[in-house]
């Protein structure tokens, strides 16, 4: 997984609520696009026109926004299945980081082991980012950093975030997640072998 | 244990295999189910790297999303779903993957299988690629969904790093209406507290109302959890629990039933437990329900009507009311009842299950489907089907008009070519209503299982309680 220390970047606001991952990524793309492709077809029903044009209206297509890193969205995005290609499509986009007044539960998990950064704010802090996104356009100067746990915008505004101190130390170190463990093994043994004689019906079940 | 403990507590606790400090952590998983998406794709995933399946044993897949619900299917019907139908079957045969194949007898939704073969036990930790795992918190079972890579690490290390999520009991008071289901109650629940209100959290659903519920009904409530935010609902196990599990293929057997019933019975959650946050319903004044948006949380009884963006309360919420109206093609404030629609789907994970075929069937028998309509039932399982067509019920639906269908997802989710055409309205007893959820452009109605058939015979969205004598 990529490391996620510092970001300076475009941010877009997309202020519309409970954007599910369906509309992130449609089941037909996901199921016939390859993962590499799926940047492409994200939004895919508000980004395109029926006739497969650009829709000039989406936020995203702005001009100014179109290289933007950083996601500014209203409340529980990414609500939904919890299809990971969500994520994988948003970060084909080019999306590193997203904030927003909070997230679907199992998005966020899918994020930071993808190695994005999902940053929760309360929504007038959001709905301000938001606002000096727009008034930004093109300007490249926002910056997150994950070690001060600080956003600074374009006019050099500061303002502080929180996230979970595990998630935290997972994306400053880009860890494999299974990798780490896997060193739990002996531990997972142990809760196996006492297991098995406290609840026997839970293993080795067959039809007789 | 002492006294304050909530039924998510009691079975957290004894499922933490190591504290990871941070608030994290490390939990056993009893059951991990598979399907052809996420699960084939974790299963390459652990190919790819090389892991090892720590413990196949306790993990269980079948194919359900990709497949097609065409009578006389195969791997290929559909034309897209071969790849992952092929990859579950290789990965599953390669770890020793209990798998329960394309037309096997327990064939089936993910969701609706776990319970009916008895996989899903009350006091187990259990997960799956699928943010609908909420169901499985019908049996007592803490369940909740995951991506995909969470999926290879649960396949690689039979564990999941977790933070202990929140927790909110919900409370249902009162006496239902007459054809009020636990779709309703849901959907209602939803429409009251908002798409996010469980946002974190595990949710307990509590109360008479709830304990008077049967199996099926219990699992359409702990299904549509992940529609009010949260990843996992739970009802506690008692007698109608254990009543329904003694007979499932899987389910413990003699001294090991006994053990495990005494292990259940003391799982719910203590008098003296709190809660972060308790809410309650009063169900008196509930209605049969129908979405009218692009949000499950856009819902109203039978008899409301629709918004008029120009009353929202700001900004915001007027341009939510605004591109939802436009997408659903409807107009401010116009009455949902008399709407005519094209589609009906009877099926999905949240109403695939007998009971809810039964309640379609009673409105539907002697009847039929309208002219411009085209209805169809999915069942939720094989074993469902089966069942359903023992009683003859696949007859009422077929005399009327309705095709019938193989179980699996079909027009939940729309792959695989089964969809609703662009602009196309149907009312569908499944569990979203997004943008292009049952295909690009379809405009998707939810609704409990009686009030889709009724919408079939009827050529429109209507009160099913007109329908019924
Ligand atoms: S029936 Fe629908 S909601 Fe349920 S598992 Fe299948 S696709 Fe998901």
């Amino acid at each position: 997984m990529e490391k996620f220390t510092q970001l300076t970047a475009t941010a877009a606001p997309l202020m519309r609520q409970n954007v599910d991952t369906d509309v992130i990524i449609s089941i037909d793309n996901l199921m016939s696009q390859p993962r590499a492709k799926l940047g492409y077809f994200a939004f895919a029903p508000w980004r395109f026109l029926a006739d497969g044009e650009e829709n000039p209206e989406f936020e995203l297509n702005r001009p100014g926004f179109r290289d933007a890193q950083i996601l500014i969205a209203g409340r529980n995005f990414g609500c939904g299945s919890s299809r990971e290609m969500a994520v994988w499509a948003l970060s084909g986009m080019g999306f590193r980081c997203m904030i927003a007044p909070g997230f679907g539960d199992i998005f966020a998990n899918n994020c930071t082991k993808n190695g994005l950064l999902a940053i929760s704010l309360p929504e007038n802090r959001v709905n301000d980012l938001a606002h000096a996104a727009e008034q930004a356009a093109g300007d490249t100067s926002f910056t997150i950093d994950l070690e001060t746990n600080i956003i600074t915008s374009p006019k050099g505004d500061t303002i502080p975030f929180e996230i979970a101190a595990g998630d935290r130390d997972a994306l400053l170190a880009g860890l494999d997640e299974i990798g780490k463990t896997l060193q739990h093994g002996n531990a997972i043994a142990a809760f196996q072998a006492r297991d098995r004689l406290a609840r026997p019906w839970i293993y080795g079940v067959t039809v007789a | 244990m002492t006294g304050d403990h909530t039924l998510v507590d009691k079975i957290w606790d004894l499922h933490v295999v190591a504290d990871l400090g941070q608030d994290q952590s490390l939990l056993h998983v009893d059951r991990h189910l598979l399907h052809d998406l996420s699960g084939t794709m974790a299963l390459e995933e652990v190919n790819d790297k090389g892991y090892t399946v720590h413990s196949p044993e306790l993990a269980f897949a079948t194919p359900d999303h990709a497949v097609s619900s065409e009578p006389g299917r195969d791997d290929d019907t559909g034309g897209r779903s071969g790849r992952y139908v092929r990859g579950l079957r290789e990965g599953c045969a390669k770890w020793g993957i209990k798998l329960f194949d394309l037309n096997d007898a327990a064939q089936g939704i993910v969701h609706v299988v776990g319970p009916e073969q008895g996989l899903t036990l009350p006091g187990t930790v259990l997960v799956c690629g699928d943010s609908h795992t909420s169901t499985h918190g019908a049996l007592g079972a803490l369940a909740w969904g995951i991506g995909s890579s969470e999926v290879a690490h649960v396949l690689a290390t039979q564990t999941l790093v977790q933070t202990k999520p929140r927790q909110m009991r919900i409370r249902y008071n009162g006496s239902l209406s007459a054809h009020v289901v636990a779709k309703d109650l849901i959907l209602y629940t939803i429409g009251k507290f908002g798409v996010d209100a469980g946002s974190g959290y595990a949710i307990e659903y509590a109360g008479p109302i709830i304990q008077a519920l049967g199996v099926d009904a219990r699992a359409t409530l702990c299904n549509m959890s992940i529609e009010l935010g949260a990843r996992a609902g739970i009802i506690a196990p008692d007698d109608v629990t254990f009543g329904y599990l003694a007979d499932k293929p899987f389910a413990p057997k003699g001294g090991q039933w006994d053990q495990a019933l005494a292990h259940w019975r003391a799982l719910p959650t203590d008098p003296d437990a709190r809660f972060d946050k308790e809410l309650s319903v009063n169900v008196a004044d509930i209605e049969p329900q129908v979405t009218w948006g692009t949000s499950p949380g856009q819902i109203t009884g039978i008899s409301g009507n629709l918004p008029d963006p120009a009353q929202a309360k700001d900004v915001s919420e007027r341009q939510n009311i605004k591109a939802a109206l436009d997408y659903i093609g409807l107009a401010p404030g116009q009455a949902l009842e008399g709407v005519p629609i094209d589609r009906v789907f009877i099926g999905s994970c949240t109403n695939g299950r007998l009971s809810d075929l039964r309640l379609a069937a009673e409105i539907v028998k002697g009847r039929k489907v309208a002219n411009r309509v085209t209805a169809w039932v999915v069942p939720g399982s094989a074993p469902v089907k089966k069942a359903a067509e023992a009683e003859g019920l696949d007859k009422v639906f077929t005399e009327a008009g309705f095709h019938w269908r193989e179980p699996g997802c079909s027009m939940c989710v729309a792959a695989n070519g089964e969809r609703v055409e662009p602009g196309a309205r149907c009312v569908s007893t499944s569990n979203r209503n997004f943008v292009g959820r049952q295909g690009p452009e379809a405009r998707t109605h939810l609704a409990n299982p009686a009030m889709a058939a009724a919408a079939a015979v009827a050529g429109c969205i209507t009160d099913v309680r007109k329908l019924a004598s």
